[in-house]
């Protein structure tokens, strides 16, 4: 079997795993108080890491390019009370007309 | 494999390691660090899912970024939203890679649309209504520091998880009882 079709299913399988472990032992059932408190704050922990990740990150150092204004773009919409998609197309729109004229 | 592992990012993570010479236990263990965040952002969900031990194993693999983020509405995690916006990732996503495959080569640059800035901008504004006490916010900007701090070392996928350490500022203060109740 080749590198690459052995990566695949192995990381396959792994990812079914990851997946499932969560909602298969804990699902169905509410969370004691503490630890749902915790739990309720991995969303806006894990979302906020995204946004900088995908934002910042190239590779594995951080920069600040058209992204970054595409980002700022979307939070002055966001704070406008843009709706979601809205959002969305004033960043993109943002980092494509600034890469143009660049 | 746009059929079997389900998650855009560890399969361009095991491409540019194959890609670049690398050897496939490098490129399974870069892809899996990736996918370690599902593993949170699916106990994050965990109490919503219903039925048998089978059905919440499948259910949850419809779990990706961007379905578990349109999934948060009002603080609560929306089982439905997230299967149904699942399912249609899923869909465009296995379609899109066999469109990729077949034509890849007469599409111009992605980032020439400012496709890739429209990804931090939809997590931008999934996270911005979650952010309605003190612990979120400082749950979001202690996880966003920790991100980037790790960003340039430690290899990919590595700096999403560490930031989900700052979900424990939850066991540190309290949110006031007024505000606990909207949470």
């Amino acid at each position: 079997m080749s590198a690459a079709w052995t990566a695949v299913l192995v990381v396959g399988l792994a990812t079914v795993a990851i997946k499932a472990a969560g909602p298969v032992l804990a699902g169905g059932r509410e969370l004691p108080q503490s630890s749902a408190r915790v739990v309720n704050l991995l969303a806006p922990a894990l979302l906020a890491a995204l946004v900088a990740t995908q934002a910042f990150a190239s590779d594995e150092s951080l920069v600040v390019d058209e992204r970054g204004a595409g980002l700022a773009a979307a939070g002055v919409a966001i704070l406008l009370r843009a709706p979601l998609l809205l959002v969305v197309v004033v960043a993109a729109v943002t980092a494509a007309t600034l890469r143009a004229i660049s | 494999m746009s059929l079997t592992t389900f998650a855009g990012s560890a399969q361009f993570a095991i491409v540019s390691v194959l890609g670049a010479g690398g050897t496939a236990a490098a490129a399974i263990a870069a892809a899996i660090l990736l996918n370690l965040r599902y593993g949170p952002m699916a106990l994050s969900a965990a109490s919503v899912f219903r039925g048998g031990k089978l059905r919440r194993l499948l259910e949850a693999q419809l779990l990706v970024d961007e379905s578990w983020a349109l999934a948060q509405r009002d603080g609560r995690f929306d089982r439905r939203v997230m299967i149904g916006a699942g399912l249609a990732l899923y869909v465009g996503w296995s379609t899109g890679t066999a469109v990729g495959v077949l034509a890849g080569d007469s599409l111009g640059d992605p980032a020439t649309l400012g496709l890739d800035a429209a990804f931090p901008a939809l997590f931008l504004a999934l996270l911005s209504p979650l952010l309605r006490n003190r612990n979120a916010l400082a749950a979001a900007l202690i996880g966003a520091g920790i991100a980037l701090a790790l960003t340039p070392i430690t290899p990919a996928g590595i700096p999403v998880i560490a930031a989900t350490a700052a979900c424990l500022v939850g066991l540190r203060r309290p949110a006031p009882e007024g505000q606990e109740k909207r949470a």
